[in-house]
C-alpha cells in the first residue's frame, strides 16, 4: 500500500463526507493509503485576487510549508476550491520570489517553504498516477446504462494556470467514470457556475443555477449529474428544495467509482437531499447482483 | 490627445493589476458571464465606467454577484482578468469598513445547513 499525503479542507468532514469516505475507500482498493496531513488549516477557500492582499496567501501557503517540511512533495484534495486555491498560491510564490519571502518572514513560527509541493485533485491523481486501466481492473460490477452528467465548475479548469484539463473541453470526469462502465453524457452547462458561495447571501440566484443546469443535463437524457466539489454538491443537491423540478440524483463520482468496486457501504445515500437509490435499484445497481438490498 | 487616467483607474488598475485601456468593448465577458440576470451593470459596463473614472460604479450591484468564475477571464481576447477587477472593486468598498453581509442575516435554521465552505467563501468575499 502507498501512502499519500491528504489535504480534506474545511467541508470534507461534514457536508462533504460522502466523497471523503467513497474516495478513501476507492483509493484504498487502488492500493493507496490516504493519510491526512498534520496540522492542517483551512486554504481559506477563494484565492485572494489582490495585487497587494499577500495577506491571504499565508493560509494556503503555511499547508505547503507544512508538507514540504514533514518530507513531502505531494499534496491531493478532493475539493475543487482547496485545489484552486492551493495550487494559485503555489504558483504565485513559484514565480514571485519577492512574495515568498515575505511569507516565509511572516510565518517565522514555521520552517521555511520553498516551492517544491505539488497540488493535486483527486481526479488528476486518479487519471495520471493510477490510470484507467487500473481502475477498470476493479469494478465487480460495472454501472452498465446509467447515464451521468459529469459537472466540472469552475475551480478544477479556470483560470488556465491550474486547469485540470481542456478549458473548453473538458474530459477527465468523464474518462474516469467510463472506465466504470458509466454512460457520460456531455452537457452544454458542464463548466458554467453553480453559483458558489452566494448560496449564503443569494439562494434564489443559485437555485436558478441549479435550474439550469439540471434542466440542461435532463434534456441530454441524463439520469444523474456526477460532479467534484463539496460547494458544487450542495448547490446542485441541496438547492433542488427550493424547485418544483427537484428530482435529479447528484452524486460524487467517487460514490459512483464506489459503487462500481463494490464499496457501496462507503456511501450514505441518506446524505443527499435527492434519494439516488430508486434510480440504482431500478438499474439494478445496488445490493445484490439483482438490485435486491 | 491621451486622457490622463482617472483616480479611479489608477486605483483599481493597482489593485488588480490588470491593464484596463487594453478594453476594446467586445461584450465576450458579458456573454460568458452566468451572473448577469441579477447584475445592474453587465461586466463589460463595469470596465468601461472604470476607463471612464465613473466614481458610481463603486456602488453597482454587479461586483456583489459576481461569483469569481473566471469565465470572463479565460474568453477575454486581451487577456483581463474581469474577476480580479470585480474584486478590486469589492475591496475599495471593503477597505472602507463596508461590509456587504453581515453573518446575522442568516436564519438559524438554515445556517446549520451550510457548508463550511460557502461560509468561509461568502464572509472572505463580502465582508471587510
Ligand atoms: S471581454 Fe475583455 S475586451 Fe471584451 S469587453 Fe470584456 S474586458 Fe473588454
Ligand atoms: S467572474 Fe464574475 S463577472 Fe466574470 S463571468 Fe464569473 S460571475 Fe461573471
Amino acid at each position: 500500500m502507498k501512502s499519500i499525503t491528504y489535504f480534506p479542507g474545511c467541508t470534507h468532514h461534514t457536508n462533504g463526507r460522502n466523497m471523503e469516505s467513497s474516495g478513501k475507500a476507492v483509493l484504498e482498493t487502488l492500493g493507496y493509503q490516504l493519510e491526512e496531513m498534520p496540522e492542517w488549516i483551512c486554504c481559506g477557500t477563494v484565492f485572494g485576487l489582490s495585487e497587494d492582499d499577500l495577506f491571504h496567501q499565508v493560509a494556503p501557503i503555511r499547508n505547503l510549508a507544512r508538507v514540504e517540511n514533514a518530507g513531502d512533495d505531494k499534496l491531493v484534495t478532493m475539493c475543487a476550491m482547496c485545489y484552486n486555491t492551493l495550487g494559485r498560491a503555489n504558483l504565485l510564490v513559484r514565480k514571485d520570489k519577492v512574495a515568498l519571502e515575505a511569507l516565509n518572514r511572516f510565518m517565522d513560527d514555521e520552517p521555511d517553504y520553498h516551492g517544491v509541493v505539488d497540488v493535486f485533485h483527486l481526479s488528476q491523481f486518479l487519471r495520471d498516477e493510477v490510470g484507467f486501466e487500473k481502475i477498470s481492473s476493479k469494478v465487480r460490477r460495472p454501472l452498465k446504462g446509467l447515464k451521468v452528467m459529469p459537472y466540472y465548475g469552475c475551480l478544477l479548469l479556470r483560470p488556465e494556470e491550474v486547469s485540470i484539463d481542456s478549458m473548453e473541453d473538458p474530459t477527465i470526469i468523464c474518462d474516469i467514470l467510463e472506465a466504470v462502465g458509466v454512460q457520460s453524457i456531455k452537457g452544454s452547462y458542464i463548466s458554467q457556475c453553480c453559483g458558489s458561495y452566494h448560496t449564503v447571501d443569494k439562494k434564489e440566484a443559485v437555485a436558478r443555477r441549479a435550474f439550469e443546469i439540471i434542466s440542461s443535463a435532463r434534456k441530454k437524457g441524463a439520469e444523474m449529474i456526477a460532479l467534484a466539489c463539496p460547494l458544487c454538491e450542495f448547490n446542485l443537491d441541496d438547492r433542488q428544495r427550493l424547485l418544483s423540478d427537484n428530482g435529479m440524483p447528484v452524486l460524487y463520482f467517487t460514490e459512483l467509482l464506489a459503487l462500481a468496486f463494490g464499496l457501496e457501504d462507503s456511501c450514505d445515500f441518506d446524505e443527499h437531499y435527492v434519494d439516488p437509490r430508486p434510480l440504482l435499484r431500478e438499474k439494478g445497481l445496488l445490493g445484490g447482483s439483482n438490485g435486491q438490498e | 490627445m491621451e486622457l490622463a487616467d482617472s483616480e479611479l483607474l489608477i486605483r483599481i488598475t493597482e489593485l488588480s493589476g490588470e491593464n484596463l485601456r487594453s478594453c476594446y468593448q467586445c461584450g465576450k465577458c458579458s456573454a460568458s458571464c452566468p451572473m448577469t440576470d441579477f447584475m445592474d451593470l453587465f461586466p463589460r459596463d463595469v470596465i468601461k465606467q472604470i476607463l471612464e473614472g465613473k466614481e458610481q460604479v463603486l456602488l453597482s450591484e454587479t461586483p456583489w454577484v459576481c461569483a469569481s468564475c473566471f469565465s470572463c477571464t479565460v474568453r477575454c481576447p486581451n487577456e483581463i482578468d474581469i474577476a480580479g477587477v470585480m474584486e478590486a472593486v469589492r475591496q475599495i468598498r471593503l477597505r472602507e469598513k463596508y461590509d456587504r453581509f453581515h453573518p446575522s442575516r442568516i436564519p438559524l435554521d438554515e445556517l446549520e445547513g451550510l457548508p463550511q465552505i460557502a461560509l468561509i467563501g461568502c464572509f472572505r468575499k463580502m465582508t471587510g
